[in-house]
């Protein structure tokens, strides 16, 4: 059989014919540039991706792609995406949700879509509010949050959504920002690259309910000193200067700066996504601003057994071992017994 | 045929089986069931059995018991009268011996009533000995005793021989009803073969009760059933879950499907998930789910990528559901809904059989949402409806509630196994694969798309969508929960397009009357009363109608599968009946729809005791509407 060079695709093949309803300035729109951006590298037939979302802002994605999509309900998205991946794991499936889809109304499905390492990818849209219903305080927005349906100040504390997925155990674990398009690239093609789930954090800017929420972590004269640039087998360095890094001091991280008191590259933090024990990634996800600057990249990445493959391989075995099964044989079985004429 | 002096010729026997959960009374109904089959009865067997794993022993609340109607003539219920209880304690005794016929007999380990027992069973006196038994013949055995007797040398410490009394009753009772010991035999060393002192010792048990049965003298004679003349065949003895399931492989066979059932554990509906995940050689995988609602959310995901989705869950489960039914109603995707009904509301009585989910099934969902429901009659016949089910879901497009119940899961009868040459394939289409120009799809590699755009929602003359399934190419589509454009699928919003889709929606599900059987009766086609029924009331609705027929009266049966839509000559037949009697297990939901559909003025009787309907309570609400 001949085989035809796949067409290259470019990032518009990836549009679909559908207006796009996001709020001007959304930082949706530059999550979605950069999808459609990634998808042609990846030389994955359009046919064989589907994007599979739940409720709100975020989930209004795949109707934009031109790909096979699921608007699903609320919170759902990874149960559909479990058949449909178990039903055909040639399909590539990206799930696309947000902070009160994916961790408060359907927190219950993303672990557990998680914990059993489901070959898919999930990018949670992170904008620590509720869009779609008009500003309320989500599991995300910080304790205090005052918002429509808490005039007062939230008294919630919030999820992290990092520390969620590792605490689940996830394959890998990732964390981008709307405002870093060239990073968000690299992650994503990490991100499907990896067999497993991966679990994509992506700091999201609403600019009507929630502005500004990430600046801190995104402006000129503050960025180097916030975020934590991780590279795989790297020391942790970060800071304006590049003189600042992260130590372990205990079982706690501190900050440190080169170079004061004799602290050398060899004594920072040196990053490592490939181990097995996920207690480094753990402690990762719980750098937060203001007292830490916050990691972005890849925090773990490690090869575990996937869900849809075992469940396929159970299937094969059981045929191995009992050949194909006929009607004939199912009908049959148990006690039976023979009424003559 | 002449009989052996002290036998007795019976045509149907009813027996029941109970004691503490512990004493492993399913086990022994279960064995006499299997023995009566393979000899050539009719059977027919209601297993109740209560909602906690082991309440304390000896308690009322610890009851489990076993029913087993075995006979020479066809059977369709389970019996109503009790002819010879085994009760293996006081509790077993005091819960059970109201259903016993007077003059029935009354077995009973008399080693179980000490004060203690007693006193575990709110007795006052002990009933063996104070008369209140006399209406019974009541037979005392020393079980315990002589269980362990037989025992002596056996190498079990006390505990495990005390565990094996169970297989004495069986003994006893199969000498009583003539029944040969071989196939229990046969099944200890299957199931005990790498245990074999505990083999060893059910077997002496077994032979030790049968031998006790002849040489007691408590029993003037023992009794005969003779075979049941059940047109000619291979028989299976089957229960309604495992018909289900089996229904469930064959479907996605005759479809050539693969098989995805997504499930929670839920009683009673559990057996299924278990007997599915045993049959991955006939391409089906079975996914226990975190809740249900990725349940039904992972079968929607599974069909709407080309497997054929199901999920199976009981009432409160069914209610988690709701939403996603929703979508599935929305997107149009295949899917079946298995619910076991058990008594409600919320967690309710979920060993005990109810009808009262029909209401859910039909309306249970927000927004117009019509929903395909079909409901199996007896425990074979959820073969045939999963399989209608699964159908219905392919061929239609449309998300199906399958209703069966406890009673019927749980119950089993003998299954003329069908001949697979003779079942019709499950024709299913999918659209193929579109080359465009640019020889991708629908695009050109500039971004521009290229007509002709797939079309989703382009329906052929029943209504019915495509399934186009992802990785097909140049038929990408986006589907959701949002109203759509008719064609399109596109999102869509506007007033008439909303109403225009709703009015569709139900005009597919009407359509589907066109391509099931219509409605037929038993009896005459015309009359004085009709008795209406669904489900599982279908052997005990049938048998008090055959009854009263038997009389003389103008009487007919109606047992409805297709709740939704309903078979198209379902209002003529309703209409040639002066009286209409609705029986169900509920306070009068089908009744409700039956006098909002058709405008007839139905009676109704109803029961919501967690049991199902006796013949006897039937016959006489029957001729009560005849006389007046």
């Amino acid at each position: 059989m001949a085989t035809e060079a796949l067409p290259q695709l470019k990032a518009k093949d990836f549009a679909s014919d559908q207006e796009i309803r996001w709020c001007p300035g959304c930082g949706d729109y530059a999550i979605l540039a950069q999808v459609k951006k990634v998808m042609p590298e990846l030389g994955i037939p359009r046919e064989k991706m589907v994007f599979v979302s739940g409720i709100g802002c975020s989930s209004r994605f795949p109707y934009y792609m031109n790909t096979y999509g699921f608007h699903t309900i609320h919170g759902r998205a990874p149960a559909v995406a479990t058949g449909v991946k178990v039903a055909n794991p040639e399909l590539t499936v990206f799930i696309v949700t947000g902070d009160g889809d994916g961790l408060s109304i359907g927190g219950n499905h993303l672990i557990h879509a998680i914990r059993r390492n489901l070959d898919v990818n999930i990018l949670l849209f992170n904008n620590r509010i509720y869009g779609l219903t008009k500003g309320q305080y989500s599991p995300t927005s910080e304790h205090g949050k005052k918002t429509k349906s808490t005039p007062m100040g939230s008294v919630d504390n919030p999820l992290h959504p990092l520390s969620i997925a590792i605490g689940a155990e996830a394959s890998f674990v990732a964390r981008t920002i709307d405002r870093n398009v060239q990073h968000m690239a690299d992650v994503l093609r990490r991100a499907a690259a990896h067999k497993g789930t991966a679990f994509i954090e992506i700091y999201q800017n609403c600019n009507i309910f929630n502005d500004g929420a990430f600046l801190y972590s995104t402006e000129k004269d503050q960025k180097d000193d916030t975020t934590l640039y991780l590279e795989h087998g790297k020391p942790m360095i970060f800071g304006k200067e590049r003189n600042k890094g992260i130590r372990l001091n205990g079982l706690n991280p501190e900050i440190v700066t080169l170079g004061e008191g004799g602290i050398k590259e060899d004594d920072l933090l040196f990053h490592d996504e490939q181990l097995a024990e996920p207690s480094l990634a753990y402690m990762l996800s719980r750098m937060r601003y203001p007292e830490f600057p916050e990691p972005m990249g890849v925090l773990r990445s490690v090869d575990q057994p996937k869900f849809d493959e075992e469940m396929v391989a159970q299937v094969k075995d059981a045929k191995a071992k009992r050949g194909e099964g006929k009607i004939a044989d199912i009908l049959n079985e148990g006690d039976t017994w023979d009424v003559a004429e | 045929m002449t009989m052996p002096q002290g036998v007795q010729e019976r045509t149907t026997v009813t027996i029941r089986f109970a004691g503490d959960s512990g004493d492993g009374m399913q086990l022994t109904g279960t064995q006499f069931t299997r023995t009566s089959a393979i000899f050539g009865n009719d059977i027919s067997t209601f297993p109740d059995f209560p909602a906690e794993i082991r309440a304390p022993a000896g308690t009322l609340a610890g009851v489990s018991g076993f029913q087993v109607h075995f006979g020479s003539e066809e059977l369709h219920t389970p019996g109503d009268e009790v002819d010879t209880l085994v009760a293996f304690n006081p509790a077993a005794l005091k819960t059970n011996v109201d259903d016993v016929r007077d003059g029935g007999m009354v077995i009973v380990n008399e080693d179980s009533f000490g004060a203690t027992d007693l006193k575990k069973a709110h007795y006052d006196s002990n009933p063996l000995e104070d008369g209140s038994l006399d209406k019974f013949r009541l037979i005392k055995v020393p079980a315990t005793k002589l269980t362990q007797e037989a025992l002596k040398d056996s190498p079990l410490g006390n505990r495990d021989k005390d565990r094996c009394k169970n297989f004495f009753a069986l003994g006893l009772i199969s000498w009583l009803y003539g029944r040969p010991l071989h196939a229990v035999e046969e099944w200890i060393d299957q199931k005990f073969g790498k245990n074999p002192d505990v083999a060893s010792a059910n077997r002496t048990v077994l032979h030790a009760g049968h031998a006790y049965g002849e040489t007691c003298e408590f029993f003037e004679h023992t009794y005969h059933v003779s075979k049941a003349k059940l047109p000619p065949g291979r028989y299976r003895r089957i229960s309604g879950n495992e018909a289900t399931a089996i229904g469930f492989i064959v479907a996605g066979r005759l479809a050539g499907k693969d098989v995805f059932y997504g499930s929670y554990p839920i009683t009673p509906a559990s057996d299924v998930l278990h007997v599915l995940s045993r049959y991955k050689h006939f391409d089906v995988k079975t996914f226990q789910a975190e809740d249900e609602i990725a349940a039904v959310c992972s079968s929607i995901g599974a069909s709407f990528a080309g497997d054929l989705g199901i999920t199976g869950t009981s009432g409160p489960g069914l209610a988690l559901k709701g939403e996603a039914l929703g979508l599935a109603v929305m997107t149009e995707l295949p899917l079946v809904v298995l619910n076991v009904q058990r008594g409600g509301p919320s967690t309710g009585l979920p060993t005990k059989t109810e009808q009262a989910d029909l209401f859910q099934a039909m309306y249970g969902r927000n927004g117009e949402c019509p929903m395909v429901v079909i409901a199996a009659n007896s425990p074979a016949d959820c073969f045939d409806t999963a399989v209608e089910a699964c159908r219905i879901a392919m061929q239609h497009m449309v998300p199906v509630n399958l209703l069966t119940d406890g009673y019927i899961a749980n119950g089993q009868e003998p299954w003329a196994i069908p001949d697979p040459d003779k079942m019709a394939p499950i024709v299913v289409k999918h659209p193929g694969p579109v080359k465009t120009s640019s020889g991708n799809g629908n695009g050109n590699g500039n971004g521009d798309v290229e007509p002709p755009l797939f079309k989703p929602y382009l329906r052929d003359d029943r209504l019915v969508r495509p399934w186009a399934l992802p990785g097909t190419e140049g038929l990408q589509h986006r589907i959701g929960g949002l109203e759509k454009a008719d064609v399109t699928g596109n999102v869509n919003y506007e007033p008439e397009n909303h109403e225009h889709m709703i009015a569709t929606r139900q005009k597919k599900v009407d359509l589907i009357a066109n391509h099931i059987p219509e409605q037929t009766v038993m009896g005459p086609e015309e009359g004085d009363l009709l008795v209406v029924g669904w489900g599982g009331t279908a052997g005990a609705l049938r048998t008090a109608v055959e009854r009263v027929q038997k009389q003389g009266k103008s009487v007919a049966h109606c047992h409805i599968r297709y709740l939704m839509p309903f078979p198209r000559n379902l209002g003529d037949v309703l209409k040639r009946y002066k009286k209409v009697l609705v029986a169900e297990l509920n306070c009068g939901q089908l009744r409700f729809i039956l006098r909002g559909k058709f405008l007839i003025d139905a009676y109704g009787i109803n029961k919501v005791q967690g049991k199902p309907f006796l013949v006897s309570e039937l016959e006489n609400k029957i001729n009560e509407l005849l006389s007046n």
